[in-house]
């Protein structure tokens, strides 16, 4: 948590005039002031006061963006990111906290690590949690050390990019990180059938001649998940997220351990509600992706999994990667596609939701899973910090790739028209984005 | 223009390019030089005897200039990737680039990097058209038809690009094409695609008015795709017994290089029935009509 510096850049009262306030208590009109504290000082209709005024007119207020699965790059690649840029990124698309994966170069598998990235993020233009790697150098075969890194404050451990491959590890993970109440996110992927993949496996894989990476190996990894979660919760209050959800069936048994009352939660990306493994067919890299693209099916079970609750949050795992390694043949590319600054603006048009329930996808319930609830994700009420999006729903845009802020363009979104934007991102009450536009 | 797939070719393109390769057939004479000012740039990213060799001696026949780039194993292992490669080739002045890349689609990326017109000549385990046309051609000026032929396709079908290929200009022929091979070297979702499959070569050599055998390479073995290359021989090998049940006037194809003894015998690949080097010798003509039709 990195917020003692961005509450001095809050020197100034604010109000944010003529929104629609929605947040977890509902969606209501209302003006918003901020204090020079960074905090939220008075809610409510018509309110005027000595203050710099933000114009809402036309837009939803809401709790700021958190985004549960974000690739920073740094330390080890600043060629693709940085912490820097791909906060801007982040302020940019609404988000004012993310978690930043640990797969980094070295990994964050110990606190001093922990410690690096948040030296890094001093100056970020939100907040950002480092995630813990469960394993050793994230190779899947000792755990490292979650206790230390718990004490330095991280909640969430996870060796994404990869799964723990060994069940027996996976269930020693859940049950030693409940007692630092951490959640396990895991990477679902059986690697004995995924090895080798670059696309999913089915009519276009065979058609392509890619090899494929085919639902079963996302699928045996969540049910063989469920299963280590039922049996840690025998004797601890293990918790466990699944992330980058992809595929009908593991959409289903999330909603079967729910149903059986297990305390789970899941994830889902932009791109696998939006795309098929059919943009394949161009052999772009742009499209290749790490769970891959799925069918139209699972496309469809995705999204029914985000309007029946079985789906938690929306997470971009935005992972940027430089020109050079997807100006190249497809089976050589590297796995990702960026996501902060399209995420909401895709689930706005994409999705068939309420409002409300987009946002709570990817605000307050990612800021539940990554137990940062008191700091992002509202509630819009008097006393609460003011980390806020105000996004106009209805504003039109083309995708362009030079109003990318990340280091890296691997949007598949580039000249596609998308419906909602960001007007003003608020970080501790300084106002990070104005009319869409960074503000440092 | 490009031939990267053969689902690029209109049918009326297919045949035109099947008919015109009788004019540079050997021993037809010398056709016109009309393209003696077109350069055409071979870029080879995977090891390549007669594919290479048979777009030279095309091009040859066309009086094109033929320039020859070794550009073996990775383009990322040699550090230049394979977009400044091929934009530096451009840049020396080509009009075609006939290419070979071991990853599926890499024509693609090609073709919309450079302005030259592309040929695939083999991705990954994706295409390779030119082996289809001149199969499609061998096989017509063997049989004298397509439409209506029973072709067999036995082996790897998952890994084989001439497979995707000819499965691809056969059925548009109108030929009926069956797919033999083991489970696990089928692709996925097989059902998708215009063929039969069975598993059991011995009920449809009798069948068979083309067989087509495919290389069956000795990596499918470590990856316990087959458990070895003899129990591979025992049930989808094309023995000399098996060649005796073919039908009076089938014949037989192989696209090269043949592992003898594995997918075919040394004694069967001999037949008078056998058109394998015919199909080689039939690969200049058709690349030479290729060329013609592209430039």
């Amino acid at each position: 948590m990195v917020h003692a510096q961005a509450a001095k850049r809050a020197p100034r009262d604010l109000l944010i005039k003529g929104g629609t306030i929605v947040d977890s208590l509902g969606v209501r009109r209302g003006d918003i002031a901020v204090g020079r504290d960074g905090r939220i000082v008075a809610v409510g209709v018509n309110l005027e006061g000595q203050a710099d005024v933000l114009d809402a007119s036309d837009c939803f207020v809401a709790p700021g963006l958190v985004d549960l699965h974000c690739h920073l790059r740094q330390p080890g690649d600043d060629e693709a990111e940085s912490v820097e840029t791909g906060s801007r990124a982040a302020a940019l698309g609404g988000f004012t906290a993310v978690v930043a994966m640990p797969n980094t170069e070295p990994p964050v598998d110990n606190a001093a690590m922990v410690h690096e990235v948040r030296a890094l993020a001093r100056n970020a233009l939100c907040d950002i949690f480092p995630a813990g790697a469960i394993t050793v150098g994230r190779r899947g075969e000792r755990l490292a050390p979650i206790g230390e890194m718990a004490e330095a404050g991280v909640r969430l451990f996870t060796d994404d990019g990869r799964g723990v491959q060994d069940g027996g590890l996976l269930r020693n993970a859940l049950e030693y990180a409940s007692s630092f109440q951490a959640v396990i996110a895991e990477h679902c992927e059986e690697e004995s059938l995924s090895a080798g993949g670059h696309m999913n496996e089915g009519e276009w894989s065979s058609r392509l001649g890619l090899e494929g990476m085919p639902s079963e190996a996302e699928e045996i990894m969540v049910a063989r998940d469920i299963a280590l979660l039922r049996l840690a919760l025998r004797r601890c209050d293990a918790k466990l997220h699944l992330m980058h959800l992809s595929t009908r069936r593991a959409i289903a048994y999330v909603r079967s351990a729910k149903a059986e009352g297990l305390e789970i939660t899941a994830e889902v990306t932009p791109h696998h509600f939006t795309l098929t493994d059919a943009e394949v067919a161009s052999f772009d890299p742009v499209y290749k992706t790490n769970p891959p693209l799925r069918s139209r099916m699972d496309v469809v079970a995705v999204r029914a999994g985000l309007a029946d609750g079985t789906v938690d949050a929306i997470a971009t795992d935005h992972a940027p990667h430089p020109r050079e390694r997807k100006e190249v043949p497809f089976a050589e590319a590297a796995f990702g596609v960026i996501g902060l600054q399209t995420a909401l603006p895709l689930a706005l048009t994409e999705l068939p939701m309420p409002v409300e329930n987009i946002i709570a996808s990817l605000s307050w319930k990612a800021a539940d899973i990554a137990r940062i609830p008191l700091t992002h994700g509202g509630p819009l009420e008097v006393g609460f910090p003011a980390n806020l999006c105000v996004f106009d729903p209805s504003a039109r845009w083309v995708v362009q790739a030079q109003a990318f802020a990340s280091r890296s363009k691997n949007s598949p979104y580039i000249g596609r028209e998308l419906r909602g934007r960001v007007r003003h991102t608020l970080l501790w009450g300084e106002p990070v984005v104005v009319d869409g536009e960074a503000q440092r | 223009m490009n031939l990267l797939s053969v689902a690029d070719l209109p049918l009326e393109d297919l045949e035109r390019i099947l008919k015109k390769a009788d004019d540079f057939a050997p021993g037809v004479g010398d056709p016109t030089a009309i393209h003696r000012e077109k350069t055409l740039a071979l870029l080879f990213f995977e090891d390549s005897t007669r594919t290479r060799v048979s777009f030279e001696r095309a091009a040859k026949r066309l009086k094109m200039e033929v320039m020859n780039f070794s550009v073996g194993g990775s383009s990322m292992s040699k550090g230049e990737s394979l977009r400044d490669t091929v934009k530096t080739i451009e840049a020396t002045g080509i009009d075609v680039v006939v290419m070979r890349h071991q990853a599926s689609g890499a024509p693609w990326q090609v073709a919309s990097w450079i302005k030259s017109s592309v040929i695939n000549a083999g991705d990954g385990w994706h295409e390779h058209p030119t082996q289809a046309l001149l199969d499609c051609y061998t096989i017509r000026k063997a049989t004298g038809v397509i439409e209506g032929l029973h072709v067999v396709i036995v082996g790897d079908i998952k890994h084989s690009r001439v497979a995707r290929s000819n499965v691809l200009a056969l059925s548009r022929l109108g030929a009926d094409v069956t797919i033999v091979a083991p489970y696990t070297l089928l692709p996925p979702n097989i059902d998708s695609w215009p063929v039969w499959v069975s598993q059991d070569l011995d009920v449809v050599i009798p069948k068979a008015d083309v067989i087509y055998m495919l290389r069956m390479q000795r990596e499918r073995q470590t990856a316990s795709l087959v458990p070895s290359l003899r129990e591979y021989t025992a049930s989808y090998g094309l023995t000399a017994e098996r060649a005796e049940c073919l039908p009076e006037n089938a014949v037989i194809m192989h696209p090269g290089p043949m592992n003898l003894g594995v997918e075919i015998s040394a004694d069967v690949a001999d037949l008078p029935c056998s058109l394998i080097t015919t199909q080689v010798k039939h690969g200049v003509a058709v690349r030479a009509a290729l060329l013609h039709e592209i430039l």
